[in-house]
């Protein structure tokens, strides 16, 4: 299975959709339901992607970009987990668990290094100061092209050297899977729905009014989930 | 009544609109600890800047960009407030340190009102519906588009908006703040955003998960459980953590299980 990942293509998809997180144009490609979609489309399976995007969604509820806050890159994680789940197939014992543990560790690793790069925007901008305090264009806007250059290249990276460390693990996880497959899949999605519950009850509840929509809502939920 | 005529803006071309525009997607791409925002507002103003006396070469270009590119901090999208105000006052020839003082009171509340408006509202709004659309059957095709559909319709509107009513109001622009959307948007869509989160949770679980009312159910009330005990960790703390302990811890009891079973 390893060696039919296009990893060639996935580090592109990687490259761009990491930069989309913040450098360029934040239109939210970067969102786990499009970027693990779009990584599930890449090896051959959209659905997959999707049910892997939707899962890590919930997650991504949690850690909204507000403010300078530090939270985890999803866009070139999403890609990593969507196109994992994409090689093995949605219904393989054990593929959905493993994806996000790749996509979540990716995630981290990728806020780590979006830092990393801030710190790095600092320097340059240190030593182009005397340019940028004088008014001179090119200073000002070479900081911004060399700043969208560096995510660019820091999105393929974090891709590239997570697939090539996942797709091999994940080939050998799996092989040797022992739980059930409905119950693997269980278990990894009310993981991720329990952060998503915590999540919008922290974000609404604020607002007043907003946590009876919720249960109101909810009710309405859980009515048309028993219909299905 | 009062007369409320304001006086008309400078000529601004088209082109250099589309530019200023265009520039304005990239306003992050060096955002970093100590100007934050800064670089960022003076490259999307430069284009404007181009046509103070002297062109690129002139002392007027040169001083207002220095200016420009100083610390800022805003809403990436609102910042097309003052991204318009602050070219408007430049080619006004306004007095650099009334600018200076107009740039430092924006900060504050674009942030703000951004941060609400977008961040904690539009942005898991559209998020929860897409998930809505998955919980019903939708397909990758519709879930997708759907999503960044709906959320770019905003997005881009606000950039415009912001870009456009910076321009046209330049210094005054603080009125266009108190726009009802601004103001009270936030909570109608925190409301609206609560609706859906409600009714799409069930349903994307629903659909992750698969047929079988058993298992379904038992998930649902684990979700109410672990969902409630989340909501009470401290901030630091944050769930996709744990939640990666708790699927490491379950993939080495699967291999286990394997072990066990050969």
């Amino acid at each position: 299975m390893s060696s039919d990942a296009p990893i060639a293509a996935l580090t592109v998809l990687g490259a761009v959709l990491g930069l989309d997180v913040v450098s360029f144009p934040q239109a939210m490609l970067s969102r786990p339901i499009v970027a693990a979609t779009a990584g599930g489309a890449v090896v051959g399976d959209p659905v997959s992607g999707l049910l892997a995007g939707a899962t890590i969604e919930l997650f991504a509820l949690e850690t909204l970009p507000v403010g300078a806050s530090r939270y985890p890159e999803w866009g070139s994680a999403s890609v990593v987990g969507g196109a994992l789940l994409g090689l093995h197939g949605a219904m393989h014992p054990g593929a959905l668990s493993v994806a996000l543990v790749a996509a979540i560790a990716t995630g981290w690793i990728g806020g780590w290094t979006m830092i990393q790069l801030r710190k790095l925007n600092g320097v340059w901008a240190r030593r182009l100061r005397s340019s940028i305090d004088s008014g001179h264009g090119t200073a000002v806007v070479g900081l911004q092209f060399g700043g969208l250059f560096a995510d660019l290249l820091r999105g393929g990276l974090l891709t590239l050297l997570s697939l090539l460390a996942f797709v091999p693990l994940a080939e050998a996880t799996l092989a040797i899977w022992g739980a059930d497959a409905r119950l693997s899949r269980a278990v990894s999605v009310v993981v991720a729905a329990s952060v998503a519950a915590a999540a919008v009850w922290k974000l609404f509840r604020v607002t007043a009014g907003a946590r009876w929509y919720l249960l109101g809502g909810l009710a309405l939920g859980l009515l048309a989930m028993w219909l299905q | 009544m009062p007369s409320r005529v304001e006086p008309a803006p400078p000529h601004l071309p088209v082109i250099t609109r589309m530019e200023m525009a265009l520039r304005l997607f990239m306003i992050q791409s060096a955002w970093n600890y100590e100007l934050l925002l800064g670089n960022g507002i003076g490259f999307c103003v430069e284009p404007a800047l181009r046509l103070l006396p002297g062109g690129k070469k002139g002392v007027a270009y040169r001083e207002a960009l220095a200016r420009q590119s100083q610390y800022f901090n805003a809403h990436p999208y609102l910042a097309a407030v003052a991204v318009g105000s602050l070219a408007r006052a430049e080619l006004e020839r306004a007095e650099p340190a009334r600018i200076e003082r107009f740039r430092t009171a924006l900060c504050g509340p674009l942030g703000s009102v951004g941060d609400r408006l977008v961040w904690a509202g539009w942005l898991p709004a559209c998020s929860l519906l897409a998930l809505a659309a998955f919980g019903l059957g939708a397909g990758p095709v519709t879930v997708v588009l759907l999503f960044l559909g709906l959320y770019n319709a905003g997005h881009v509107a606000l950039r415009a908006w912001g870009l456009s009513v910076g321009w046209r109001r330049g210094m005054r622009v603080a009125s266009a703040l108190a726009n009802p959307v601004l103001r009270e948007g936030p909570a109608h869509l925190a409301r609206a955003a609560a609706l859906v989160a409600g009714v799409a949770l069930p349903l994307a679980l629903g659909r992750a998960i698969g047929p079988g009312r058993t298992l379904l159910g038992g998930s649902v009330l684990v979700v109410a459980l672990m969902g409630a005990l989340a909501a009470r960790l401290p901030v630091w703390l944050q769930g996709w953590r744990l939640a990666l302990g708790v699927l490491a811890i379950w993939i080495i009891y699967s291999l286990a299980q394997f072990t066990v079973v050969r």
